[in-house]
């Protein structure tokens, strides 16, 4: 059965500076610096900063762990909406998930482990392999597929990869099967030819379905610092975005990114990525998040 | 949006038209908007007071050059201090042969595609290359280093029933040896720098294989904690140089000033695309600029 890292464990505590231990210049400091090394952001560092000033101008007994409330509250606020919502599926079939990134963010993988997890939960899956650039990148999704016993659409190196979503989507509704996951090759968001192939992707998946895909999720890898934002902001003007995903949150990044590109974008996060196993992969919760960032809740 | 690094920097360097020299007093705002230009660029919040203390420490007493404004003073102090701290140490590899260079870096990272690029580019300098494929982890990782192998006719060692890396070194070592090749480069697994088991792979796998050269593959993309992953590999095996990858994308790349300041250890390659070709020596000025956002920098020192 499926046994869930803990979001715990893969953020650990923001240093000591939340400790019950009275505020004082440097403490303030210390705090300032744990919430830039969080890669929240310039904006959401001096909001949560501007806040514990204010209160610590008022009451100068405060304390780390009081400090670390306020900012908790202001993260809370920041992401407020950014859970998804739990029956996410729109019970057409296939539902079209299409997973979408920059190079090695974890798209793979993490068709994989959602693959394995709507399997898990009783859905008949299919996985598409539209990338048909990168050097044995058919044999990775392939023995995946294989290891978790997932059906697999896929073609040739060099094949185009709007047919090979096509053809899925053909073999996912003949077999009548609830999920199509595609994976697609990485790209930057910054070249413009990659992204022309990217939307020829959807409009040959709209031939079989006019509504698919009905989830572009881009895959975020969490060590990455302000750029994601704007790798965010281009998949979302080529592509439509309708939601995230946050890789690789099991190293030390505590992926503050997330929290800048839905500051600006508003798009919910429907999972993080927390290991390379099949289980390492977690439905998002701010309350996890924000209690793991302030080490709070515990 | 954030006001651009134009604007911000023009209105703060407005007092300091027409004083004689440079301290600490008249600069603080300057330096104020370089530190959140740092920042912004995903620049460690440590480094980039240091490098502002630096800065600081460099300008402070100089008396304003008749021919330029101040402004174009600090900032010509600033491109300097922060492309001299990007060069430092050179990006040649030792010269000897055979070299042997080990791989190794976070997941997703660059490394199997960086080896090929660098085999090739190697090739180039008359060295006879051969890749190692030291990754039993990732799904397909043997065949995509195969793969790449393949396409540029570079040889690759393989042992698809082995999960014993040092062993898979030191047999492909052999191997590369007895074919005459004299340029022989490990592909390692991405790690996350605090998986001890996997990091003392490495470590073991450094002690078999003798590496002339362990390069860190590190996206510039990176966040904060690229400070923690370079100091973390650098403690363990102690790495002779890094490569960023993914430049062709539009990260500022301040992690690059992370962890050359943190580790001392030189920049020596980057990546600027898919293709094997896509791959250059590192150049600390572009760097600098792209820090900065020199763009705009250069566009001030224009109208100042
Ligand atoms: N530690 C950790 N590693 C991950 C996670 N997700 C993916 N990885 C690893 O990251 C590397 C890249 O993952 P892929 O799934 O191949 O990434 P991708 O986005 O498909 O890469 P491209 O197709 O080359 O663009 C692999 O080594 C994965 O095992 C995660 O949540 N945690
Ligand atoms: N745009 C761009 N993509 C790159 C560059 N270097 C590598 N890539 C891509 O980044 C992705 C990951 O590269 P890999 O070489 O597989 O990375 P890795 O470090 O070996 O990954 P793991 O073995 O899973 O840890 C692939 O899609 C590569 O094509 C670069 O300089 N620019
Ligand atoms: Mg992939
Ligand atoms: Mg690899």
């Amino acid at each position: 059965k499926r046994t869930t890292p803990t979001f715990y464990k893969a953020f650990g505590k923001v240093g000591g500076v939340f400790s019950g231990k009275k505020l004082d210049q440097g403490s303030l400091d210390d705090l300032e610096e744990a919430l830039y090394g969080a890669d929240f952001g310039v904006e959401t560092a001096t909001e949560i900063m501007d806040e514990i000033q204010a209160a610590y101008k008022k009451d100068k007994s405060l304390r780390g762990q009081d400090a670390a409330v306020i900012g908790a509250a202001v993260l809370r606020r920041v992401l407020d909406g950014a859970e998804p919502p739990e029956d996410f599926l729109t019970g057409v079939n296939p539902d079209v998930i299409c997973l979408i990134g920059v190079n090695g963010s974890g798209k793979t993988t993490t068709t994989a482990k959602l693959g394995w997890r709507f399997t898990d939960d009783g859905k008949g899956v299919t996985i598409g392999a539209c990338d048909t650039f990168r050097a044995a990148a058919n044999e990775q999704i392939k023995a995946w597929a294989e290891r978790l016993d997932l059906d697999l659409i896929s073609s040739h190196h060099g094949a185009d990869s709007a047919a090979v979503a096509f053809d899925a989507w053909q073999a996912a509704k003949s077999r009548n099967r609830e999920v199509l996951i595609l994976d697609t090759a990485g790209r930057l968001h910054t070249k413009g030819n990659l992204m022309e192939e990217l939307k020829k992707i959807r409009r040959v998946l709209q031939k079989n379905d006019p509504t698919a895909p009905h989830h572009s999720w881009l895959v975020v890898d969490g060590s990455i610092g302000s750029n994601s934002i704007e790798q965010a902001r281009k998949f979302h003007e080529s592509f439509g975005l309708t939601g995230l995903i946050i890789t690789k949150l099991d190293g030390t990044s505590r992926g503050g990114a997330l929290v800048g590109i839905y500051r600006e974008l508003k798009l919910p996060i429907y999972f993080v990525g927390l290991g390379e196993q099949k289980e390492d992969l977690q439905p998002f919760s701010v309350d996890n998040y924000v209690n793991a960032i302030f080490g709070l809740g515990e | 949006m954030l006001e651009s690094l134009t604007d911000r920097m023009t209105s703060a360097l407005r007092n300091l038209r027409g004083v004689g020299k440079l301290s600490e007093e008249n600069m603080a705002d300057a330096l104020k908007e370089v530190r959140t230009a740092l920042l912004s660029a995903d620049v460690h919040f440590k480094v980039a007071r240091q490098f502002v203390e630096d800065v600081k420490a460099a300008a402070t007493g100089q008396e304003v050059l008749k021919s330029v404004t101040p402004g174009q003073q600090i900032i010509k102090i600033i491109n300097d201090e922060l492309t001299k701290l990007l060069g430092e140490g050179s990006t040649a590899l030792k010269d000897k042969k055979p070299l042997r260079i080990m791989m190794v870096g976070l997941h997703g990272a660059g490394k199997t595609t960086t080896s090929a690029k660098l085999a090739k580019r190697m090739a180039k300098n008359g060295y006879l290359p051969a890749l190692i494929a030291c990754d039993v982890y990732r799904p397909a990782a043997i065949d995509q280093l195969e793969t790449l192998g393949q396409r540029e006719e570079i040889p690759v060692y393989t042992d698809r029933d082995s999960k014993d890396v040092p062993k898979i070194g030191r047999q492909g070592l052999e191997w590369a040896k007895a074919q005459g090749r004299d340029l022989i480069i490990f592909d390692t697994a991405g790690r996350l720098q605090i998986d001890e088991n996997l990091v003392q792979e490495i470590v073991k796998l450094k002690k078999e294989i003798q590496p002339d050269e362990i390069l860190l593959v590190a996206d510039s993309a990176l966040g904060q904690e690229a400070v923690n992953v370079a100091q973390h590999f650098h403690d363990a095996v102690q790495l002779t140089g890094i490569v960023l990858t993914k430049l062709d994308g539009d990260a500022r790349g301040g992690a690059a000033l992370s962890m050359k300041a943190i580790t001392n250890v030189p920049i020596k390659f980057m990546g600027t695309g898919e293709k094997i070709e896509e791959f250059d020596v590192f150049h600390p000025d572009r760097m600098a600029q792209r820090i900065l956002g020199m763009g705009d920098v250069v566009s001030l020192v224009e109208k100042a």
